[in-house]
């Protein structure tokens, strides 16, 4: 993938502008998560791990359904579980598959210092290039998710695709495929937003879930995995799905102003040592008197 | 270890009355463990800091080598650190002396050295350059283990640890800059001294008067 050079917009990471950006444009590509259908059933997350090439490996039990208490490196895609109480003092189990979400201004990418390590194609999708990952972790801090992980053998992060091999290939992603009930979608952008406000209006004027709504947070804007929840007011009741995510006002700061005054300031530095020698000179001990003594 | 602990060990001093020893061998070794794994710490540091830079990584072997080695430089660095507060602690506490020579210190920048007041084993600027790296030193291996083990702490955590590591890093590179050049270039007699340990007593004289005083005092009370 990441020789597709002309079909990438932006690349993590590199001085100067990216070679052939907006040559191919394409179609931004979404997936549509509506947790009111999900079932967790967790057939995505065995069809993530199938088609990614990983085996499913222990599982942590902990008085839940939920196979494990976040996504890992070689396992991208997690349904969280959430007991959640209404206000009617009713029980619902909320259930959300959580996986990268593949935003429109990903913080992982604007915090990576490995040039070329994290990619966005043309069609929205982040996408990391393994091979050029040096394991720093900076997208860990980058990320509003907490979704990019360390496999501490390899030293490289991993995580969710969005299946960017299957679906240059014309296919859809392996979790839209496997999920039995059809609460996962795929298509384009426009269309999956289109979905989820009829499904969302459906639910306000006909299931009584007078907050339902579209999870699309315009913080990093828009995302390229949205949700329709039962209440969109309250989307951490779904397992720290955060309310209003942003790229870090401390990545944004880092990788703009503080390194162009930190550059100033080094180059300004050396600039400085420079003037003075050629203004001042060396400090010789008296003169020739010691040359021999003071002198290297 | 001061100075004055320092000066019966060597048998040069006693050979050529004209030589001072101003750093022990222990005290050159420790400092270029130090010097060497700052530099490691900011060819590869600089690599992770901007684009425009990562190349530095090629130099030590890529950015995943870089990556790899660099906290363990980091390590390295902060442990001679530590080790150089404990020889050099006492010797760097600003005394009456730095106040009076910090206020002639323009002379000192324009190399007008006759105008200054005489000090210890190290002038105040020194001693400034010192206390940076150390605190320095210790910020960096704080927010550099944040940034080790992301994964293990809480986002807030993450953040500080950015602004900290930057933080410390830039004050530590202005501070190298010039102890650079002013160790090679600005200082004559310098850079020897930090590699064979010795200077002249016209060096010792002119540059650190009441430590050269000292140093002779105990000398000729040996003899």
């Amino acid at each position: 993938m990441s020789q597709a050079t002309l079909e990438i917009v932006r690349i993590s990471g590199h001085p100067g502008p990216v070679p052939g950006e907006g040559v191919k444009r394409a179609e931004q590509v979404c997936k549509l998560i509506d947790t009111t259908t999900c079932i967790g059933c967790k057939a995505c997350e065995v069809a993530c791990l199938e088609w990614n090439g990983y085996t499913f490996s222990e599982t942590t039990f902990n008085n839940s359904y939920q196979t494990m208490p976040q996504t890992a490196w070689n396992y991208w895609n997690l349904i969280k579980f959430n007991e959640h109480e209404r206000e009617d003092g009713s029980l619902m189990l909320l259930m959300r598959k959580d996986q990268c979400m593949h935003c429109a201004d990903p913080g992982c990418l604007a915090a990576c210092p490995a040039d070329g390590a994290i990619v966005q194609y043309a069609n929205g999708i982040v996408d990391f290039q393994q091979e050029h990952c040096i394991g720093c972790g900076y997208c860990v801090s980058g990320c509003p998710f907490d979704i990019p992980k360390f496999n501490s053998e390899t030293k490289k992060m991993f995580k969710c695709t969005l299946c960017a091999d299957r679906v240059t290939e014309g296919l859809e992603p392996a979790c839209i495929k496997a999920c039995p009930t059809g609460c996962l979608h795929f298509g384009t952008k426009d269309d999956m937003k289109d979905l989820a406000e009829n499904r969302a209006q459906q639910l306000r004027e006909h299931f009584g879930f007078d907050k339902a709504g579209v999870y699309d947070p315009p913080g990093v804007g828009g995302t390229g995995v949205i949700y329709v929840l039962h209440d969109a007011t309250n989307p951490e009741a779904y397992g720290d799905l955060p309310k209003d995510p942003h790229v870090p006002w401390v990545v944004r700061l880092w990788k703009g102003p503080v390194k162009w005054l930190g550059n100033l300031a080094i180059v300004g530095g050396v600039i400085g040592v420079a003037l003075h020698y050629l203004r001042f000179g060396p400090k010789q001990v008296d003169g020739k008197k010691d040359e021999k003594g003071g002198r290297p | 270890m001061s100075a004055s602990q320092t000066i019966p060990a060597s048998p040069a001093a006693s050979k050529s009355g004209d030589r001072i020893l101003r750093y022990s061998l222990a005290e050159r070794v420790n400092h270029w463990i130090s010097g060497a794994s700052y530099v490691y710490c900011l060819i590869t540091g600089l690599a992770f800091w901007s684009p425009y830079m990562y190349w530095m990584a090629a130099i030590v072997g890529g950015g995943p080598t870089a990556r790899f080695w660099h906290p363990w430089f980091g390590l390295v660095f902060t442990i001679s650190t530590i080790v150089m507060f404990n020889m050099w602690r006492r010797d760097m506490a600003v005394t009456q002396a730095d106040l009076a020579w910090k206020k002639a210190m323009p002379h000192y920048i324009r190399n007008e050295d006759e105008q200054l007041p005489p000090v210890g084993r190290f002038n105040y600027g020194q001693k400034v350059f010192f206390w940076a790296m150390f605190y320095g030193a210790i910020l960096l291996l704080l927010s550099g283990l944040g940034l080790w083990f992301v994964e293990s702490i809480p986002p807030w955590l993450r953040y500080l640890s950015i602004v900290i590591h930057v933080g410390a890093a830039l004050v530590t590179i202005g501070g190298f800059i010039i102890h650079v050049y002013m160790g090679t270039a600005m200082v004559r007699g310098g850079f020897t001294s930090i590699i064979r340990g010795e200077v002249s007593a016209a060096w010792a004289r002119m540059h650190h008067r009441l430590w050269y005083e000292q140093v002779t005092r105990e000398k000729s009370n040996e003899r």
